[in-house]
């Protein structure tokens, strides 16, 4: 016990007097949670539009001004020819072509049907659907007001209201009424950047000694090997619980008022089995690496696929099969979730139970690993 | 010339004994496109929905019947409570619930007017919106038809073309950013990491008092990252191209032309962080915490640059990745010429005259 202590002592002297290293574990996490969520922000809005009118008629005109008042579009452009208006695509500036074509008024009028012509720039699929769909809402709004107008006379609301049955759709949020999308976010990041703080310090840190050799002196002494993987595994242990709380309350709860509607004993006894396991998967990359740019290489690889594939950005569950199957094996999936349900929705423990039981697994098959394949031996 | 080259080989050598270090060179880009051409996808399919009927009549059967042939969801379960609905949606299970009040069909026959109520789970903002509109657009189409027979002719057929990306495919939007991505980190890294390495071990020193020009020792340092940062950009847009199935519109050269330049931007950036610090690690925290989230944020493939708080746009013009993914996409994807790409290519190339006159500036040919 001893033993431990000292070098606990000696670990954590190590890394408070690295005056260049300090800033990056406690400063810069929190000046990116800080930063981070007000740009991670996906709701579709400002959708640039370009309008082409040949028709210039009253209808066209209450058509445009529809549009500008709903909220979603700004017009950009507004001319007659096709060609500065998809020029205005290529350059960025516009997201949306609308074509009215000539004669619009009278053709609807006398033909009772005409069309409209619609180009989007759909390099982002998404946004370019939801950029259509409201666009079309629009034009359906627009267009049941004409056939209002056109109604026969003497036809009062009620009459109205007679032909059409109307489906009324009430929508609710739950856990998160007005769609704050920082309430999704900071949860997320908050996980990554505690993530990527402990698994690269910790790889790092054994490497470092390798590199330089004290490791050698470690070897000769009478310290235990698990004491020594103890020893070096602690510290970060404590300073990934510290940077979650500070990254938790100082910022998640009085910065962006995100008030925990879970347990958080619960929370934080998960956080702690999810540390273990991501210390262990730290170490087990540094007891393979012997440099310190191969332990980044190869934490740095593992760590961008276990971001990328943890539905932080992208719903897991639109993924395909193989897909789903690889996420559920990466430990930061299951925390982000168990952040969010707990944090959020007030999820107790018999709802978290199957992600827990998956952690305790990580934990236990990492650490193994990589204290099976740690040696004392050169 | 034949020291440079000699340093040249140097270097080559260091990168290629080490296999490690070849895995984020040449692993990470293949990973990337697969994960992003066949896992990842902003789009929301399968969402798991339930329906509370507690009309169980013809109106609504019809309403689910067209919610479950939509492949954006699928129909979880049926529950008939709400304390049920509650505990799903804390356990995460279901995402949406559709509830139809008792007597549906009757109020939308005899009264003209019927109520439903969609109830999301907002903890995911996004989705919780995009599921509430697909939604409502199964509903509306329906009621569309309960009122075809009432049609009055006046229509509005809006005629809507999906232009570059008809299939709507995430993988062209996601592509370029991953080669803005792949390239500003692989050399940002490497470069600053070999470097500072030498420092470390002290071997720069002996680098430094050999008759070669210390300036030299560096360049020499960075022409194997560019090499193999171009030969990186070949692969993903073969990749890209013939698995992906991506178009590819513009000129190749044009594309290679401007890429070298980033590539050099990103050099000349790897090239301050180690001439600022002393020790890996800081330079490797530097170039990981302090590049890769901010680049992934505002280089705008995952978040669109135009919803940030105006303070941040202005930040993001100082990421250089940003104005390599608009080139990127007008080259590969719009198929535009020089002309279209010129505003960006001068900022990449102020860019890189700024890093490299400080990392000169700051670069000492003396130790400590």
């Amino acid at each position: 016990m001893r033993t431990l202590y000292f070098l606990l002592r000696k670990e954590f002297k190590q890394i408070f007097r690295n005056k260049a290293l300090l800033p990056m574990i406690f400063i810069a996490p929190l000046i990116q949670l800080l930063i981070l969520p007000l740009a991670a922000d996906y709701e579709v809005k400002n959708i640039n539009i370009s309008i082409i009118d040949n028709d210039h008629s009253a209808y066209s005109r209450k058509l445009l001004k529809d549009i500008t008042a709903s909220g979603y579009f700004k017009a950009v452009g507004y001319g007659n020819s096709f060609q500065a208006a998809f020029r205005q695509i290529e350059q960025d500036q516009a997201d949306l072509i609308l074509e009215i074509p000539a004669g619009f008024e009278k053709n609807l009028v006398n033909e009772g049907a005409q069309s409209l012509f619609i180009a989007v720039n759909a390099i982002n699929g998404s946004k370019a659907t939801l950029g259509a769909s409201y666009l079309r809402r629009v034009v359906e709004d627009f267009n049941a007001g004409i056939r209002l107008s056109w109604m026969p006379a003497g036809n009062d609301q009620q009459v109205g209201n007679d032909q059409q049955a109307v489906i009324e759709t009430v929508s609710s949020n739950w856990y998160n009424p007005f769609l704050n999308y920082r309430f999704f976010m900071v949860p997320g990041i908050l996980v990554t950047l505690v993530t990527m703080i402990c698994v690269y310090m910790c790889a790092l840190n054994i490497v470092k000694e390798k590199e330089i050799g004290t490791i050698e002196q470690i070897n000769v002494t009478p310290v235990k090997k698990h004491l020594f993987i103890l020893g070096k595994l602690i510290p970060f242990w404590i300073i990934g619980l510290f940077v979650f709380t500070v990254g938790l309350f100082g910022i998640g709860r009085l910065v962006y008022g995100i008030v925990p509607q879970g347990n958080l004993l619960l929370l934080y006894g998960f956080l702690s089995l999810y540390l273990v396991a991501l210390l262990g998967i730290g170490l087990l990359i540094s007891t393979y690496a012997e440099t310190q740019q191969q332990a980044m290489s190869v934490a740095f690889f593992f760590m961008m696929i276990f971001m990328l594939m943890s539905g932080l950005f992208t719903s897991v569950d639109s993924m395909p099969a193989w897909a789903k199957f690889l996420a559920n094996c990466n430990p930061v999936t299951h925390f982000i979730k168990v952040m969010r349900m707990v944090l959020l929705k007030g999820s107790g423990f018999a709802d978290i139970q199957f992600p827990m039981l998956m952690m305790v697994g990580f934990a236990i098959f990492f650490n193994t690993w990589a204290i099976l394949n740690y040696k004392k031996t050169v | 010339m034949k020291q440079f080259t000699s340093f040249v080989r140097k270097e080559f050598y260091h990168v290629f004994r080490d296999p490690k270090s070849l895995l984020i060179l040449f692993g990470m880009p293949i990973t990337l496109i697969v994960l992003f051409g066949f896992a990842l996808t902003n789009e929301i399919k399968n969402a798991r929905i339930v329906v509370c009927d507690y009309a169980r009549d013809a109106a609504s059967q019809q309403i689910i019947s067209r919610l479950s042939v939509s492949n954006n969801f699928s129909i979880h379960q049926s529950i008939m409570s709400h304390e049920e609905l509650e505990s799903s949606f804390k356990s995460g299970n279901i995402q949406l619930a559709i509830v139809i009040p008792a007597h549906f069909n009757d109020d939308l026959l005899h009264l003209k007017h019927a109520q439903l109520q969609i109830i999301a789970d907002a903890s995911d903002p996004n989705t919780a919106t995009t599921l509430t509109s697909y939604a409502q657009s199964v509903i509306n189409s329906y009621q569309q038809e309960l009122r075809s027979y009432h049609k009055s002719g006046l229509q509005i057929i809006p005629e809507i073309r999906m232009l570059y990306n008809p299939e709507l495919k995430g993988a062209t939007n996601f592509v370029p950013g991953v080669m803005a991505l792949v390239l500003l980190l692989v050399c940002v890294l490497m470069t600053s990491v070999s470097i500072v390495r030498e420092k470390e071990l002290g071997t720069m020193e002996l680098l430094l008092v050999s008759p070669f020009n210390p300036m030299m020792v560096i360049v020499a340092k960075a022409v194997p990252y560019f090499v193999l940062s171009l030969l990186n950009l070949a692969l993903i847009v073969l990749l890209s191209v013939g698995l992906l199935g991506m178009p590819f519109q513009g000129s190749v050269l044009l594309l290679f032309a401007v890429s070298s330049l980033f590539i050099i931007t990103a050099l000349s950036l790897g090239l301050l962080i180690s001439n600022s610090t002393s020790s890996q690690q800081t330079a490797m925290l530097i170039s990981l915490m302090g590049m890769l989230i901010p680049t992934m944020m505002f280089t705008g493939f995952l978040f669109p640059l135009e919803n940030m708080p105006v303070a941040l746009q202005v930040i993001a013009n100082a990421v250089p990745s940003k104005w390599y993914y608009s080139i990127v996409k007008s080259i590969m994807i719009k198929g535009l010429g020089f002309s279209a790409i010129w505003k960006e290519t001068l900022i990449l190339l102020g860019m890189t005259i700024f890093l490299l006159t400080i990392s000169f500036k700051k670069f000492k040919t003396r130790l400590a």
